[in-house]
């Protein structure tokens, strides 16, 4: 897909109205030359730039904009433009916006999964080094530990999950420090896989005594997995046992028969495949597609102290992921990740993932492009959504103000306006709708959302 | 006949071929699906190793450099947490062995610490000190603190009471008495303490190492179990071996040029 927003401007046949993930007629990807698309993020600020000061020029009337250029030409335009505007000097303006930056090298921590994939990615694509970054990523044996180095300020920013900034906030599972989380890292991308030996059992209700692992207590991971069985009818804290297992070990006990079945980060869905010790019986898409799983996060301490370099390391985030939500570019990346320093998996495994098509251990050849998707825009609602299941299941205690803790984490009109410096269009709200297994959330009444459950624990 | 030396020897050649051989015959093979999911065969291991240790000081990047590299970490971490522990213990203990009442008591405290896992300091740590290269050192300190303590007041304590009288009637300082009958006197036994003291700290390594990532040969068993990369990791496994017997090999050295005849 192209991103009309960033066509050249002063081209008659290019359309400025359409944003990123535009779905209208015109907008469908068939056919689109993908070389529309500014090659580098210089370039792409420029086109930014240019289109903005056209747009503002027609005032959003762009056919009038496309009968001018046919009749004077991009060049006159141009010309004519730049005599009342210095462009050149409005263009450098906006890629320096912010200023120096307070401190140029910084440690970035990553837990070493596919969610990661735009952190570590930036590193060997040079994603860092363009925002004028020297990043080291550093990869974290286990979230607790993620969590413990960004606390004592050992990691400048982190990968985590989407639901540890809210809960290292308001101190559930930690001391209570105020992070800021700018972008989620990636949506979708998990899967519930299945001991080869559970093959008949794909109803969720012949799950009663089934050990389930998860990465982390405050994660998609676990929510998720609750949700799906508590449709199902299972309570999941007495009709099935959750425990905490560290992905590189849950293939392990996987096979070992110590769980029966685990929602968990890739690689490690596909790699139980890989080793024939598994099949994946649900991808987290088919709970809820599009949900947020990892996410770029930092103290808020940072994000004051240094606000360039936090600025520059923002945009660095937002544009690796950009470019890996282009499907073209997945098995470049995955070769990219790979390797030892990085991911230290298969490169085989890493594209099925990254690519969508994979076998999922009963014999099928899926293709799911979507399967990990990558968009940075950290919705407000997403975060309602996650302090709605945290106060579900008994993570958090007493009134919940949702709304204003989702607000102060989720930095969404941030992350806007640095979609909106690259050429990326964000989208107009901050709060969306979702629709979880045919039940529907509205971010604006969470606690009627809370009280339509059956099974919870508040 | 040969001598002793030389049939041991053959001995342990035979057993160590029987036991590699029986491995390598073991092995399934490569069929479809089962090479990946059995241990690796001998060869596979060897062929791993000399492809490490062909190279083993390279360092590309943070996450991803050569196993001697790894090693050299592990090693300076244990020397300083071991180094920090001898520090303390030593002359610590030597007050304890001197006096009846401070050995008794403080004896509680510490049967209560001693049996304490190393993994279990290794969250508290990296809360209070906020630091993970620190914490690692910490918990090795911790941990290798004890056996020196216990050995050093044990040695000292059961002096012989002849040598105290003699340095008495001698009418000796208490300090000379220290340096020049009672330390020498207690040097075995400090030494023994120390050499367990080292052994304590190389298991414990690979453990902290493994929590805390980053470098080290326990961030490597990790990284490559994160791949379930098995060669990797029995490679890894022999290297601890070694590395600790030669730890253990230079202390026992060092208990060697201490003892001496009555």
């Amino acid at each position: 897909m192209t991103i009309k927003s960033l066509d050249d401007p002063f081209d008659p046949r290019s359309d400025l109205r359409h944003g990123h993930g535009c779905r209208c007629a015109s907008c469908a990807p068939a056919g689109d030359a993908p070389a529309a698309l500014p090659a580098s993020a210089e370039t792409m600020i420029d086109r930014a730039v240019e289109s903005a000061i056209v747009r503002a020029v027609f005032d959003h009337h762009d056919a009038a904009r496309r009968r001018f250029l046919q009749l004077v030409g991009g060049g006159t335009l141009a010309a004519a433009l730049g005599a009342v505007l210095p462009l050149e000097k409005v263009k450098a303006a906006v890629k320096e916006a912010g200023g120096p930056l307070e401190k140029k090298e910084l440690k970035v921590g990553f837990v070493p999964i596919t969610c990661a994939t735009p952190i570590i990615m930036a590193n060997p694509m040079g994603f860092y080094d363009k925002h004028g970054l020297k990043v080291e990523v550093i990869k974290t044996a286990g979230w607790a530990v993620a969590r413990d180095k960004s606390l004592n300020g050992e990691y400048d920013a982190s990968h985590m999950l989407t639901p540890m900034p809210l809960a290292i906030t308001v101190g559930a599972g930690s001391v209570a420090q105020p992070f800021v989380m700018p972008a989620v890292e990636n949506i979708n991308g998990q899967a519930i896989t299945l001991h080869v030996k559970h093959k008949d059992k794909r109803d969720p209700k012949l799950w009663k005594g089934f050990k389930f692992a998860v990465p982390f207590d405050y994660s998609m991971h676990n929510f998720l997995l609750r949700y799906y069985v508590a449709e199902h009818g299972l309570d999941p804290d007495k009709d099935i046992q959750i425990r905490v297992v560290p992905p590189p070990e849950m293939v392990a006990n996987l096979r070992a028969g110590n769980v029966d079945g685990y929602l968990a980060p890739d690689p490690f869905n596909q790699r139980a495949v890989y080793e024939g010790t598994g099949f994946i019986h649900l991808l987290s898409k088919e709970i809820w597609d599009r949900h947020p799983c990892c996410a770029f996060a930092a103290s808020s301490e940072f994000a004051e102290r240094m606000p360039n370099t936090f600025a520059a390391l923002f945009r660095a985030i937002v544009d690796a992921t950009h470019y890996a939500s282009k499907p073209a570019h997945r098995a470049e990346i995955a070769k990219a990740i790979a390797p030892r320093a990085y991911l230290n998996q298969p490169e085989e495994v890493v594209t099925q993932v990254l690519t969508g098509k994979f076998p999922d251990g009963l014999g099928n050849q899926r293709d799911v492009p979507d399967r990990i998707d990558f968009d940075p825009f950290p919705w407000h609602s997403m975060g309602v959504w996650i302090l709605t299941q945290m106060k579900r299941w008994g993570y958090l205690k007493g009134d919940v103000d949702y709304k204003r803790i989702a607000e102060q984490v989720y930095l969404a009109s941030d992350c806007g306006k640095v979609m909106k410096d690259l050429g990326y269009a964000p989208p107009k709200s901050t709060y969306a709708k979702y629709t979880l297994m045919g039940k529907t959330f509205d971010p604006a009444r969470p606690a009627a959302y809370l009280d339509g459950f059956a099974i919870k624990r508040v | 006949m040969l001598p002793l030396g030389m049939r041991s020897a053959l001995v342990s050649l035979l057993l160590l071929g029987i036991l590699l051989g029986a491995w390598e015959l073991s092995h399934p093979g490569t069929g479809a699906g089962g090479a990946g999911s059995a241990v690796p065969p001998p060869s596979q291991i060897l062929k791993h190793a000399a492809s490490e240790l062909a190279d083993p000081f390279y360092d590309a990047g943070p996450n991803d450099k050569g196993i001697g590299i790894q090693i050299l970490y592990s090693l300076a971490r244990v020397l300083a947490g071991y180094g920090l522990a001898a520090l303390i213990a030593i002359p610590f203990g030597f007050v304890i062995g001197m006096s009846p009442l401070l050995s008794r008591a403080l004896d509680p405290f510490i049967q209560v610490l001693k049996p304490i896992s190393p993994l279990a300091w290794m969250p508290l740590a990296l809360f209070v000190i906020q630091d993970s290269g620190l914490s690692a050192i910490f918990v090795i300190f911790i941990c290798s603190i004890w056996p020196m303590l216990i050995n050093t007041a044990f040695g000292v304590a059961s002096v012989k009471r002849d040598y105290l009288n003699v340095a008495r009637t001698l009418e000796l300082s208490p300090v000379r008495t220290a340096f020049s009958v009672i330390l020498p006197a207690a040097a075995p036994t400090i030494l023994t303490g120390m050499r367990i003291s080292v052994g304590i700290s190389w298991l414990v390594i690979v453990a902290a190492e493994m929590l805390v990532g980053g470098t080290g040969i326990g961030y490597y068993v990790w990284n490559e179990w994160n791949n379930l990369n098995l060669t990797s990791v029995v490679f890894a496994i022999l290297m601890i071996g070694v590395v600790g017997m030669l730890l253990d090999l230079a202390l026992a050295r060092a208990a060697r040029a201490v003892q001496y005849a009555e």
